[in-house]
């Protein structure tokens, strides 16, 4: 539980900073979007806390333990372009949601404790659910059309 | 039993975020360096330093913002030049941890010299060099580690010049901690930070930092890193001949050395009114 909680801290943190990336170049409604997913994110994370009893965060192993080069719900840096849309966000959410339920669930299939491997099925089960949910929501956000990364003025232009 | 009055006040140690500062960096969603920020204040972190005795130092460029995005003292100066700043100021203050944050534009070019030389010396320091094989920051000319046959606008056909070698480079002109790490792995690259900072003398990190503005291809780049499959050495032959025949995509540290890390005779322990005293008309 306490790796469940650090997914969902940095994946809070990484969508904050892109939310960041995008107001410093004016993409407000992709901002938006990625804010309304870090508080997301950092609703799950208040959840694990009181579920767990935890008054604040319990020590954890050093970060960079995953697996991975970062945890499986947070969305690499270079994800982003400034000009992406809605549907963009929601791409890179849904794959982030994917990657933890699959995280949970090799856990599950890995021979660990019986309490442990409860925990990990339950997790597993509730990012399936958000996995749903992400896409319920890009359903209703208009999917990019070809051509959406072409910028009359680009800032690669030379002059 | 109650608290004494002048009892020490426990002070926290500062997490990452605390070395970012309230300017919000201007690069190019999808940034290599958007990670190396990251990293550095992460691997602050984990080294227990403060702000406060930390100074991170640059020349001009994309990655050279970096010093107004933490909260440690900063030094943005002029182009090719954060080394011989950063030396004067590890000489002067060896109390403070001096980080150095360079591109390869900046760092191997204009700044070329100033490299041999700091890693000559030896001098406490960490040289950070987020390498994108391209000047972003002016719209994309050729760097010295842009491959020869990288054709864009501003060199059609290429420049069908030789890249510079810079771990190659650091090896042979006594850098005494040469490791490459990868933008794409915060984390692993906070790891080589921290390792970085701890080993006496002139450490370089060179950080692989795609720019996906002029180099869309580097975005590949995570697909062709990989761990170094040879463990550090302290022999600058062995390190010669890995580096030498190294495909540019080896991550981890490639040599750590144990040559004493230069220090001024005198120390710090010089006044500035003595200084001052030398240059008194």
């Amino acid at each position: 539980m306490a790796r469940a909680y650090a997914m969902e801290l940095e994946a809070t943190e990484r969508y904050a900073q892109f939310a960041e990336q995008l107001d410093t170049h004016n993409n407000r409604e992709v901002a938006q979007m990625f804010r309304k997913l870090a508080d997301v994110e950092a609703l799950h994370a208040k959840r694990i806390l009181e579920e767990m009893h935890w008054p604040s965060m319990p020590a954890l192993p050093p970060a960079y333990a995953w697996e991975t080069a970062e945890g499986p719900e947070t969305a690499p840096f270079d994800s982003m372009h400034y000009l992406m849309q809605p549907f963009h966000a929601l791409e890179i959410a849904l794959r982030c949601e994917q990657q933890a339920q699959e995280y949970f669930e090799d856990i599950a299939a890995k021979t660990a404790p019986e309490k442990v491997r409860r925990a990990a099925l339950e997790m597993a089960e509730e990012e399936r659910e958000h996995v749903r949910l992400i896409r319920d929501w890009m359903r209703r956000v208009p999917q990019p059309g070809p051509g959406w990364d072409e910028d009359p003025d680009p800032p690669s232009t030379t002059e | 039993m109650e608290p004494r009055m002048n009892a020490p006040a426990v002070v926290a140690a500062p997490a990452a975020k605390d070395f970012k500062s309230a300017y919000k960096p201007v690069w190019c969603p999808g940034c290599g360096d958007y990670s190396v920020l990251a990293a550095i204040t992460k691997a602050l972190a984990q080294l227990g330093l403060r702000p406060e005795n930390v100074a991170v130092v640059s020349g001009i460029g994309c990655s050279s913002r970096i010093p107004a995005y933490t909260t440690c003292y900063g030094f943005h100066g002029v182009h090719g030049r954060s080394l011989p700043a950063a030396t004067g100021l590890k000489a002067a203050r060896p109390d403070l941890t001096v980080l150095v944050a360079s591109g390869d534009g900046d760092g191997y070019s204009i700044g070329g010299n100033h490299f041999l030389h700091a890693c000559r010396r030896n001098i406490d320091l960490t040289y950070i060099v987020m390498d994108n094989h391209v000047y972003g920051m002016t719209k994309g000319q050729p760097s010295p580690t842009t491959e020869p046959d990288w054709s864009s606008k501003l060199a059609p056909g290429g420049t069908g010049l030789r890249e510079f070698h810079p771990l190659v480079i650091a090896l042979a002109s006594g850098a005494n901690f040469i490791a490459r790490a990868f933008s794409g792995d915060p984390n692993g690259c906070a790891a080589l930070i921290a390792q970085a900072v701890r080993h006496p003398g002139f450490s370089f990190v060179e950080v692989l930092s795609p720019c996906v503005t002029f180099r869309p291809e580097q975005r590949e780049w995570k697909t062709r890193v990989h761990a170094a499959p040879v463990e550090p050495t302290d022999d600058p032959g062995r390190a010669a001949r890995r580096l030498m025949t190294d495909d540019g995509f080896n991550i981890g540290v490639l040599y750590q050395g144990s040559r004493a890390p230069y220090r001024p005779a005198g120390g710090s322990a010089q006044r500035v009114e003595d200084l001052e005293c030398q240059f008194r008309l």
